[in-house]
């Protein structure tokens, strides 16, 4: 009895506690740490915290895309709530959408509309608007202008062969000069998520198709994607360091970054590392749309990005929710892409001026960002992880030279046949 | 003559209690920590269950499970790198494991510095171990590229980790290296409990010490060799950690186990998952087994 009295006294004290600490609660948000990511989301969050009164804790994640939704996929499974505030890639909605509450409930419609339709379309899911858009990115080819110049190249490549044989010239020149570990080209070509990206743009860039389609056909073994696959194959060792086949974003930038690569594939957050102070390559590059796949191929880039999710879990939704309102927002968006290049989800960032200034190529490469071409996420819902998992396998497998393109998408068709089973 | 036989049955009867009794806790503990999730995951293999769904929605699907198990190419490929892994890792453990232990054994100035410096790769723990040799293999800043190239035995660096040819050889250096310790002292505890007349006796009739190994030190080291073995076996056959920091869930390296977490973790597929969990069991079972029976007509 005297036990209960005792209890009864300690839950009504907590009670009046919780009561007490109601108008400032703490929140957890996950970041990304590529880059400045870290950095920036800390300061956004915490500009938040001290405008509402409430605490906010970052937790960083790892780099790699693929390791990060194991650990969501455990936080959330586990029914953690650990974490508030989820920021989640473009391609999750589908993975991760029973998991997050519906912000129609929270936010009012003209605040959905200031998005970019597409991207707001990509987070709905049954109809239930999982996440807010945060940035969006696209692939982008990074060009060293004073070596085009150097070597007589007026402008970048519009062709993969012709980047190619540009490499390969830059390249053979820079090291007569004395650089011996120079390089034509880097890009992301890890067995990981990343991979899946860039091979999609090659594939895509030569009329190859996005691996599924859009009403769920397993399209990926065909003559194009194979010619792509493996004139990308034939880069490794010779215009791109043969360790690239275990380079991920941040591995890619920092042989780019210390002059040591003509060419890069990669996001748009590297343009305003590569432009910073102590920078080797400071005003000495820019950026372009991705090369085509031969003269009848197209420009293609894939479609990234991160979006602010709200966990189900979560003991504080109502401000949580405040706080990615705040995150997306068009100060903090514009805050974020003059500092860190972090392509904005709102259109009317894109015709700031101080936005513009501080990344011309935001104007310039406008279509190329709203054109994105989207991984076949939409239409291979939960089982996406895997189809991504067995496509950079197969392109993987063909990169570090253990099979041939053909037999690798050959082989590739059927292990999709068999994870697609009787239905996405 | 029958009340002797009787009493001691009554005996026999009332020590078989008295063991029950003591085992009793033991049993108890692995029923719960060892029968029960078997028996979980064993139902699990029959469903088709997501994590990725809330709530849980599982659906009965029979052997499905079991048939695409058998049909996927890569859990055979990563049933035969976790093969290759255990046979030339425990191989070249134990070869190595003996040579090691018979020097330690031997009486020389600084033999406890050395059996106690010889156990510092066991005592990293492996995911930091496992990345160092990660940073030490890489292609560019790897010092290990830098020590062949310095000694002119390769001419260009090579990307250990990303090569399929070398990847998985790199990986099984790594837990040579770290392993044979482990096993150098399992085999010099055996070592140890060999008389040391014998070798006086077989000295004193003239053996030679090549003799001597092959007649005596082997055949007498044979118990501890075996458990030793058991031990190596079933631990390779499990690898996971080495294998995963290294190389992720690359197929040219990716063991049993790894092929399991990638389809219970990254897939969130709970009832296949579940599945390949079962196939590792019957697998190493039948390993185990094997090695018991072969140790019982050993021992006998």
């Amino acid at each position: 009895m005297r036990a209960l009295k005792f209890l009864a006294v300690l839950s009504l004290a907590v009670a009046f506690g919780s009561a007490a600490m109601a108008e400032g609660v703490t929140l957890k948000i996950s970041c990304g740490a590529v880059g400045q990511e870290l950095e920036l989301c800390t300061e956004g969050a915490q500009a938040w915290a001290k405008e509402t009164g409430n605490k906010v804790e970052v937790v960083s994640t790892p780099n790699s895309t693929t390791d990060r939704l194991a650990l969501y996929q455990q936080q959330l499974a586990a029914g953690s709530s650990d974490i508030d505030v989820y920021q989640i890639d473009v391609i999750w909605p589908g993975i991760l959408s029973d998991f997050f509450i519906d912000l129609n409930d929270y936010v009012k419609p003209d605040l959905v509309k200031q998005f970019f339709p597409r991207i707001i379309a990509a987070n709905t899911v049954d109809g239930r608007l999982v996440a807010l858009p945060w940035f969006t990115d696209a692939g982008l080819l990074y060009y060293r202008t004073d070596l085009l110049k150097k070597y007589g190249y007026s402008k970048p490549p519009t062709t993969w062969s012709k980047m190619e044989q540009m490499a390969a010239k830059i390249q053979a020149g820079e090291r007569q000069a004395g650089n011996g570990s120079f390089w034509g080209f880097v890009f992301q070509g890890k067995a990981y998520e990343g991979l899946t990206c860039d091979a999609l743009e090659w594939v895509f860039s030569h009329n190859g198709g996005t691996i599924v389609d859009k009403n769920g056909k397993i399209t990926i073994n065909n003559p194009n994607a194979v010619k792509a696959i493996q004139q990308a194959a034939g880069w490794v060792g010779k215009i791109a360091p043969p360790g690239v086949t275990s380079y991920q974003e941040e591995e890619a930038r920092g042989v780019w970054q210390a002059g040591n690569a003509a060419f890069m594939r990669n996001w748009p957050y590297a343009y305003s590392l590569g432009n910073s102070k102590d920078s080797p390559i400071r005003g000495k590059f820019d950026v372009t749309v991705l090369p085509k796949g031969g003269a009848d191929g197209q420009h293609a880039a894939t479609l990234g990005g991160w979006q602010l999710a709200v966990s189900r879990f979560s003991k504080h939704p109502k401000e949580a929710v405040s706080l990615i309102v705040y995150l997306t927002g068009y100060d903090e968006q514009k805050r974020r892409a003059i500092k860190g290049s972090f392509l904005p989800t709102r259109p009317a960032l894109y015709k700031d001026p101080d936005v513009l200034a501080a990344n011309p190529f935001m104007g310039k490469l406008y279509d190329v960002f709203v054109n994105a071409v989207p991984r076949p996420s939409a239409q291979t819902k939960q089982k996406y992880n895997q189809v991504s998992s067995a496509f950079w396998t197969a392109v993987h497998n063909v990169l570090v030279g253990q099979t041939d393109a053909a037999t690798s998408l050959r082989m590739l068709e059927m292990q999709l046949k068999r994870i697609k089973g009787r239905g996405w | 003559m029958e009340r002797v036989v009787k009493h001691k049955s009554k005996l026999a009867a009332r020590r078989t209690r008295t063991a029950w009794f003591f085992l009793l806790p033991s049993l108890l503990v692995l029923l719960l920590v060892a029968a029960y999730p078997l028996w979980r995951t064993f139902q699990l293999s029959f469903y088709q269950v997501s994590i990725l769904e809330f709530p849980l929605k599982p659906s009965w699907v029979g052997l499905d499970n079991y048939r695409y198990l058998l049909a996927d190419p890569y859990w055979w490929v990563s049933l035969k790198n976790t093969g290759v892994f255990t046979v030339i890792s425990v191989a070249l453990e134990t070869v190595l494991g003996l040579g090691i232990a018979m020097v330690v054994n031997a009486r020389f100035v600084g033999r406890g510095m050395m059996r106690t410096a010889m156990l510092v790769p066991w005592a990293i723990p492996t995911v930091v171990s496992a990345q160092m040799w990660r940073w030490m293999y890489n292609d560019v800043y790897g010092v290990v590229n830098d020590l062949l190239m310095r000694a002119h035995l390769i001419a260009h660096p090579l990307a250990w980790l990303s090569d399929p040819h070398l990847a998985l050889p790199a990986i099984i250096a790594v837990d040579v290296w770290k392993t044979t310790p482990f096993m150098a002292l399992l085999l010099l505890a055996g070592l140890q409990s060999i008389p040391h007349e014998l070798y006086e006796a077989s000295t004193v009739d003239g053996a030679s010490g090549w003799q001597q190994f092959w007649k005596i030190t082997l055949p007498l080291l044979k118990p501890a060799l075996l458990v030793a073995l058991i031990f190596r076996t079933l631990d390779a056959l499990r690898v996971f950690d080495v294998i995963y920091v290294m190389t992720g869930t690359n197929p040219t390296t990716m063991s049993m186990s790894v092929y399991a977490r990638q389809q219970l973790v990254d897939f969130g597929a709970l009832g296949y998952g579940s599945a390949v969990s079962m196939g590792i069991f019957l697998i190493i079972a039948l390993f185990a087994t094997a090695y018991l029976v072969s140790l019982r007509v050993e021992l006998d």
